[in-house]
């Protein structure tokens, strides 16, 4: 690892500044991503800024119907919860079903949104309950938000303070883990508002990163079932091929779950 | 260099470190305390796991300079002198290492399972809970076993206390 000062975030402004005017600086909350990146020398930022104690990136509070959770909430605490369990079990559920319990001990939801992993677990469930993503600056919905792989509409020095679910009628998540990495291969997240539109945001299988897949929100808004989804053809040409799969078998586990997380509303199939 | 203070194993130390100073090396180098191993560089195996305010975690993850003002305990702070605690006297009476080398990590891994789940664990939530700790010797069945017969010892031992309350 190379040569770095760490910086403890005690205030927004202060931290704000230190990232203006250090050289080559980076935010850091629980450095799950960021700390395995510098180890291997893929990253090597000078200065690291810690935003983990900052008052304005912790709790999570229901809010008539919306959800609250701050950026600095890790796994585990989004996981436990009852706030979150009451609100969005199958958030919950996901949460712990991230890496294994000593990442989610350290890693945080504002960290992973922010990387946009393609195969993270958290941007599947912001974008399709249609989450808000609050920063120091201003307020972006999920549809704009994630902009392809590792790449977000955040700009240089932006912080998330919170994330905001609108509380969904149900919701549910299905994924496939690579049984090393603990990532997904492919996963899908399917909510249905309170308004009765579906949306489906698939994780771990397209060549983008996070995408909604719309041909499943029109069918199953029409008939929420899984038939609606076994009846359509994910497009293998939109699809990620790596070692782990081919895009014709992520194409395939699109479809299948897809399906399993209409099955799984009000929870997860994790496999 | 920063100046950074720990309270490790009940001890408190105040040393200097580098920004890019991990907790793991810090431990091993500067406190000398090598009982904490390092067994991959990609976050995976777990053999470098402590508890830091109570909680399981991937020492070689973290920045020393993080963990200011934290408190740690490493598996030299489990023993009560010479005899082994209850999580260390499952592991040996179930044969639940061979190399040893993951054990030191199963330990304070499966010590904040078993605190977490008040001794109250299955074989699945055992299984579940342990995924971020690789074993590469013993193929896991007796880790699993030796974790289930230290939370029923840790049950136990709650147990009294229950009884005298009703
Ligand atoms: C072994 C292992 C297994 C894992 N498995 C999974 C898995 O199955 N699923 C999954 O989704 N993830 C997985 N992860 C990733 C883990 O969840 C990460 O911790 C998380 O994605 C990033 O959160 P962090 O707080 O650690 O971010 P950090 O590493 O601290 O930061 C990541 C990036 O986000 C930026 N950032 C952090 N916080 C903010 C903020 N508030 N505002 C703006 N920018 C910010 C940082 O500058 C950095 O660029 C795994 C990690 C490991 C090591
Ligand atoms: S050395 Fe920390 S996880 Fe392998
Ligand atoms: S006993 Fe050898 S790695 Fe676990």
């Amino acid at each position: 690892m190379y040569q770095t000062t760490y910086h403890k975030g005690q205030s927004l402004d202060q931290v704000r500044k230190l990232h203006a005017e250090l050289p080559e600086p980076s935010y850091i909350s629980g450095g799950f991503t960021l700390i395995p990146a510098m180890k291997n020398r893929l990253a090597a930022p000078e200065n690291l800024i810690d935003l983990r104690a900052l008052p304005e990136l912790r709790g999570i509070t229901r809010d008539g119907d919306r959800l609250r959770i701050g950026a600095a909430s890790c796994h585990a605490e989004v996981a436990g919860s009852p706030e979150v369990a009451q609100s969005i079990p199958a958030l919950a559920l996901l949460a712990d079903s991230i890496g294994d319990m000593q990442v989610r001990h350290m890693g945080t939801i504002g960290g992973s949104v922010a990387n946009n992993d393609p195969a993270a677990d958290y941007p599947a469930a912001v974008l399709a309950l249609g989450a808000t993503i609050i920063t120091d600056q201003r307020e972006i919905a999920a549809h704009d938000f994630f902009t392809g792989m590792y790449a977000t509409d955040l700009a240089e020095g932006e912080i998330i303070l919170r994330i905001d679910f609108p509380v969904p009628r149900s919701a549910g998540y299905a994924k496939l883990r690579n049984p090393a990495s603990k990532y997904a291969i492919a996963a899908s997240f399917v909510a249905r508002g309170s308004d009765g539109s579906v949306r489906v945001a698939v994780t771990g299988a397209g060549e983008d990163g996070v995408f909604r897949w719309f041909d499943a929100e029109q069918a199953l808004a029409d008939r929420f079932e899984t038939a609606s989804v076994e009846a359509l053809q994910p497009d293998p040409g939109m699809m990620l091929s790596d070692l782990h799969g081919s895009a014709e078998y992520r194409a395939a586990l699109v479809k299948v779950m897809t399906a399993r997380a209409v099955d799984a509303q009000g929870s997860v199939d994790i496999c | 260099m920063q100046e950074v203070t720990l309270r490790v194993n009940g001890e408190d130390y105040t040393r200097k470190v580098e920004g890019r100073t991990l907790l793991a090396q810090f431990l091993r180098d500067q406190l000398r305390l090598t009982g904490t191993h390092i067994g991959c560089d990609t976050t995976q195996c777990g053999a470098c796991t402590v508890l830091m305010d109570g909680r399981a975690v991937k020492s070689c993850t973290i920045l020393a300079a993080a963990a200011d003002g934290a408190e740690v305990q490493t598996i030299e702070g489990v023993a009560e002198g010479e005899r082994l605690n209850f999580v260390q006297q499952a592991f040996h009476e179930h044969h639940a290492l061979q190399c040893g080398f993951c054990t030191p990590g199963m330990v304070m891994a499966a010590t904040d399972i078993i605190r977490r789940h008040e001794g109250v664990l299955d074989e699945m939530t055992v299984r579940r809970e342990l995924e971020g700790n690789l074993c590469r010797c013993t193929g896991y069945h007796n880790i699993i076993k030796a974790v289930l017969a230290a939370a029923e010892v840790y049950r136990r031992s709650k147990a009294p206390a229950q009884a005298t309350a009703n």
